[in-house]
């Protein structure tokens, strides 16, 4: 609580400082606008984001910027809301006249961004997962963490190497776990996988024991996924272990951060899930390039704000990293050069995995990114 | 078949007493004052909250539990002293945005002073499920249900054999009549806004170890308890009960036999339809209209 | 000054301000949000006509406002209607649910009416979410523009002036329904309804006449904010959409017309300014909230109005 308010005044006094160095000097800073959803039901995801994005900018302009300016952060909260999102995207555009736009916690709030970044012609990075965001690739949309649907495709992997032909779906109603739910319908057929039973709950739901019973009667569950965060999944793993289901529990990376394991307690022993190298960065390989990436940011971030990093923040330190690395190599703010140098990002090693942007392809992870990690006694393990 | 049935009715009891509780909140305020305290969600919310964070801060759970229901009175009461007892005189409809006020304050205010993140408490008796006829409970759930019951059985004893309790009941009858007779009308409200702010954060603090707590988690059980209050008849402490149940078994017996996804609109749909046949909900008395 | 004049000095008023306030606009960031409080302000007129005449409370009016948004962007994107029927044809679809279900409801009273159309509300939120096929789920659906006899309504500026034509018409028109016969009979309905019963008023027409014109306000304005906005998610159907259009009638006046719009723009503007408090953001706004309702119970213009008129007649 007092980092916060710390970290409050002194993003307050970094903007102050910056505008009046700007006028000042004759750089004027580079102005990044951002919108999350630092209140409302994707809190979850918002909150660390905008932690990170103001950490990192003040460090960036302690020492000295980039291309000798500062950088301006101007952050709205949209509260998980897509008209609000909209609208500040708008304001970011037009009011604040920003040089880049990071944002969209959610895939909902970047969609209803979409349009208007693209009709503004102004580089846009996202922090949403859904793939409809990159897919049709849209010419000044990017986006930084793995895909629900590579989420859905890693597990399955994993199921299919256990020799999983049925299994079942347990999947939150509200945006993240809705489309993950869509995404894994759709690719679960490539692993000769069969979903046998599709249960739904509500974010803020008590108790799922009925719609889990429900699956425990559906005949030849072998393994239940669970696509959901905050804490629904915690709450789904309870009531798995309260009802001795007997069968593994898989979830997904919207439950990678250890608020998850500190709710649900030792009813998260053995579950797996695929998730950023973050979560574990002691394990990684020593020739891992990620290692020393992930180590430094995991021991920053938790420095700073004393609480747990979780890969929502690695998605907007990613953000920030492309997005200053390609305004530095562009040379200027000019929209078009950043966009293409964003375009060209490759082999940018960071908390998400290795970035390797095309024309094609604005985001640029592949499946290796994540690794499957299982919960033992309330330690994450790399179990690839 | 019937294990899966009888596990339904566990999911749903569990759920459905969380609802009465947070009902019953409702049904106290709207007893003393006809007010609805749309911030009642919120007053559980604060009861979770603070009690999960001084347990984390090393508070022994006797002590943090004290606390919590302190402060959750405390502010209560100055929810009524200083935002309804101003404006007692007004429409329904003005007194109920300054209760969704209040509650939009208290989220922004518990953000500032705790955190957005997730709390939880250790579960009062440990987290071994017991098994009953192939179907298992939490005994935290057996926990729940009996501070409901003991909450019931205590209201019941304040309001009809207590002179307070009587008073208060009184008010709700006929205020002007109830002043009449020397019933403060003032301290009736002001101790109806303590109690069920007492009663939120009794609920918020037994159900925290299920369903865990953040500065949000008000808006969810307001809602509830508002469905539960209103199907079980507005006033009626025991309606509300049986109303938080009722939707709480509706809900886990549709995710159970029809469809996950739509258990919440079944819910819905079956406090419309009550409504339709039954005005003023199950048990609620029979308004009059005066000319 | 008799109800006519107020009523055309009003009307001029309001149109004179919402031709001169683009003065003050810099960029198309102020039109964006002159247009969204114009959209509010003319479902929260709808929506007081309900709340404020008649007497009865709604707390599901965002669902129709998200049946008229989706209505529309189905029907365009989908079956290639022409905007301006896809509006139409929402409207009225809404405005036949409002009346199937305005029956049952509308004869339950006070926060049992609330409760009813909370429900009602929610069911539709509930819908758009999970009906992801059809609706793009939670992640929401991108909409065309709107467009009416080859010309194309895009950009800010020129939905600036359409929101404005528009709110202008539906005072207008709200002004002369409450002059008319009809309205004195609401405003019998919100006296007393039995009073009004028995001098030969059929209250529960009357009811069930202002919900559904209410809701196809809600939906029309939907439809355009679909089009305008060019993506739509569920949750301008939801419980907290619902709150904020009856805290916007409330909060600037139950039963004025204008003291609805008022409310509407403040609420719409409100969050635009305290965005830069961000972290203290709900904490101020629910003060306000709390504040205004205590000082002033009858609503902002009303209770300014008042005063007023005591300090004109202590001169």
């Amino acid at each position: 609580m007092r980092d916060l308010v710390k970290w409050g005044v002194v993003a307050v006094v970094a903007t102050g400082v910056c505008s009046s160095a700007g006028t000042a000097s004759a750089a004027e800073p580079i102005k990044i606008g951002a919108f999350l959803s630092a209140t409302g039901p994707a809190s979850f995801l918002g909150e660390p984001e905008k932690k990170t994005l103001e950490m990192y900018v003040e460090k960036v302009n302690k020492a000295g910027g980039v291309l000798g300016r500062k950088i301006e952060l101007v952050v709205y909260d949209d509260g998980g809301a897509g008209d609000k999102a909209s609208t500040f995207t708008k304001r970011l555009i037009e009011s604040d006249k920003v040089d880049l736009l990071i944002g969209g916690s959610t895939t909902g709030t970047t969609m209803a961004a979409v349009p208007l970044v693209e009709r503004a012609q102004l580089p846009f990075i996202s922090l949403a997962g859904g793939v409809n965001i990159v897919e049709p690739v849209k010419k000044w949309v990017f986006k930084t963490p793995h895909t629900d649907r590579m989420a859905a495709e890693k597990v399955f992997a994993d199921m299919k190497k256990k020799g999983f032909t049925k299994v079942a779906l347990i999947s939150e109603d509200a945006g993240f776990g809705k489309s993950g739910h869509d995404q894994s319908l759709m690719v679960v057929k490539n692993y000769g996988i069969e979903i046998v039973a599709d249960e739904v709950y509500s974010p803020k739901d008590p108790d799922v024991t009925a719609q889990l019973t429900k699956i425990k009667n559906s005949p030849g569950v072998q393994a239940v996924f669970n696509f959901g965060f905050g804490q629904g999944p915690a709450i789904v793993t309870k009531n798995f272990k309260q009802l001795g289901m007997g069968v593994p529990l898989f979830q997904s990376h919207g439950v990678a951060s250890k608020d998850y394991i500190k709710l649900a307690g030792d009813a998260t022993d053995g579950v797996r899930l695929p998730a950023a190298g973050l979560v574990v960065p002691e394990q990684l390989a020593a020739t891992d390039p990620q290692k020393p990436v992930v180590s430094a940011f995991k021991k920053e971030y938790e420095t700073a704000f004393k609480s747990d990093v979780s890969t929502f923040a690695g998605h907007a330190y990613d953000g920030l990293q492309i997005a200053l690395a390609a305004i530095a190599r562009a040379g200027s703010v000019d929209k078009e050069k950043v966009r293409d140098e964003i375009e060209k990002t490759s082999g940018y090693v960071g908390t998400g995995g290795m970035v390797s942007m095309t024309p094609t392809d604005h985001m640029g992870l592949s499946l290796s990114a994540f690794h499957m990690v299982e919960i033992r006694k309330g330690e994450w393990v790399l179990s690839d | 078949m019937f294990a899966a049935f009888l596990q339904y009715l566990f999911s749903g009891l569990t759920s459905g007493a969380i609802y009465a509780l947070a009902g019953l909140g409702f049904a106290i305020i709207y007893n003393a004052s006809h007010v609805i305290n749309f911030a009642q969600g919120e007053f559980i919310m604060i009861g979770g909250m603070a009690s999960a964070t001084l347990v984390a801060a090393g508070v022994p759970m006797p002590l943090a539990i004290t606390l919590a229901m302190i402060i959750s009175m405390a502010v209560g009461v100055a929810l009524e002293k200083f935002a309804i007892e101003p404006a007692r005189n007004a429409d329904v409809v003005t007194i109920i945005i300054i209760t969704i006020g209040a509650s939009i304050f208290m989220r922004g205010a518990a953000q500032i002073i705790w955190d957005k993140e997730f709390h939880s408490l250790p579960a009062f008796s440990g987290e071994i499920p017991i098994a009953v006829l192939g179907a298992t409970l939490m005994p935290q759930s057996l926990w729940v249900f009996g501070v409901a019951a003991v909450v019931i059985v205590a209201l019941w004893w304040f309001f009809n054999r207590t002179m307070f309790g009587k008073a208060m009941l009184a008010t709700s009858h006929n205020r002007l009549a109830a002043q009449l007779v020397g019933v403060g009308v003032k301290k009736v409200l002001l101790a109806s806004f303590a109690l069920s702010a007492l009663l939120g954060a009794v609920g918020g603090i037994v159900v925290t170890p299920i369903t865990f707590t953040n500065y949000e988690a008000g808006i969810m059980l307001g809602l509830k308890g508002f469905s539960a209050a209103v199907l079980g008849g507005l006033g009626n402490g025991g309606g509300a009960i049986v109303g938080g149940l009722i939707v709480g078994i509706a809900e886990a017996l549709a995710s159970g036999y029809l469809s996950s996804a739509y258990k919440d609109a079944i819910a819905f749909v079956i406090i419309l339809f009550v409504l339709f046949f039954m005005p003023n909900g199950l048990f609620g008395k029979r308004g009059t209209d005066r000319v | 000054m008799n109800f006519k004049t107020a009523r055309t000095g009003g009307l001029a008023l309001l149109a004179i301000v919402i031709a001169a306030a683009p003065i003050g606009f810099s960029n198309s960031y102020y039109y964006d949000v002159g247009v969204n409080a114009m959209f509010n302000a003319i479902v929260c007129v709808g929506l007081n006509l309900l709340i404020g005449y008649a007497g009865q409370i709604s707390l599901g009016h965002a669902g129709f406002f998200a049946l008229g948004a989706y209505g529309s962007a189905l029907m365009t994107t989908n079956y290639g209607i022409p905007p301006i029927g896809a509006m139409v044809l929402s409207a009225a679809v809404v405005g036949l649910l409002a009346f199937l279900v305005g029956r049952p409801i509308l004869k339950l009273k006070g926060h049992y009416l609330a409760m009813a159309t909370l429900g009602i509300g929610i069911i539709i939120h509930i819908v758009l979410k999970t009906e992801s096929k059809i609706t793009g789920g939670p992640d929401g659906m991108s909409v065309d523009n709107f467009s009416l006899l080859g010309v194309t309504v895009m950009g800010d500026r020129m939905w600036y002036w359409v929101a404005g034509g528009l709110l202008v018409l539906t005072v207008w028109l709200a002004l002369n329904l409450i002059d008319s016969p009809v309205g004195r009979a609401l405003r019998a309905v919100h006296g007393s309804e039995v009073g009004a019963e028995v001098v030969g008023v059929d209250t529960s027409s009357y009811k069930v006449l202002v919900f559904v014109v209410s809701a196809m306000f809600a939906s029309v304005v939907g439809s355009l904010f679909a089009h305008k906005n060019g993506f739509i998610t569920p949750d301008i159907g939801s419980f907290f959409h619902s709150v904020e259009l009856v805290t916007m009638v409330v909060l600037g006046g139950m039963a004025s017309v204008f003291g609805a719009l008022i409310g509407a723009v403040i609420l719409t503007l409100l969050p635009q300014v305290l965005a830069a408090v961000e972290q203290y953001e709900a904490m101020i706004l629910g003060a306000i909230m709390m504040g205004t309702m205590i000082f002033m119970p009858k609503g902002l213009l009303p209770s300014i109005v008042a005063s007023l008129k005591r300090r004109g007649a202590g001169k």
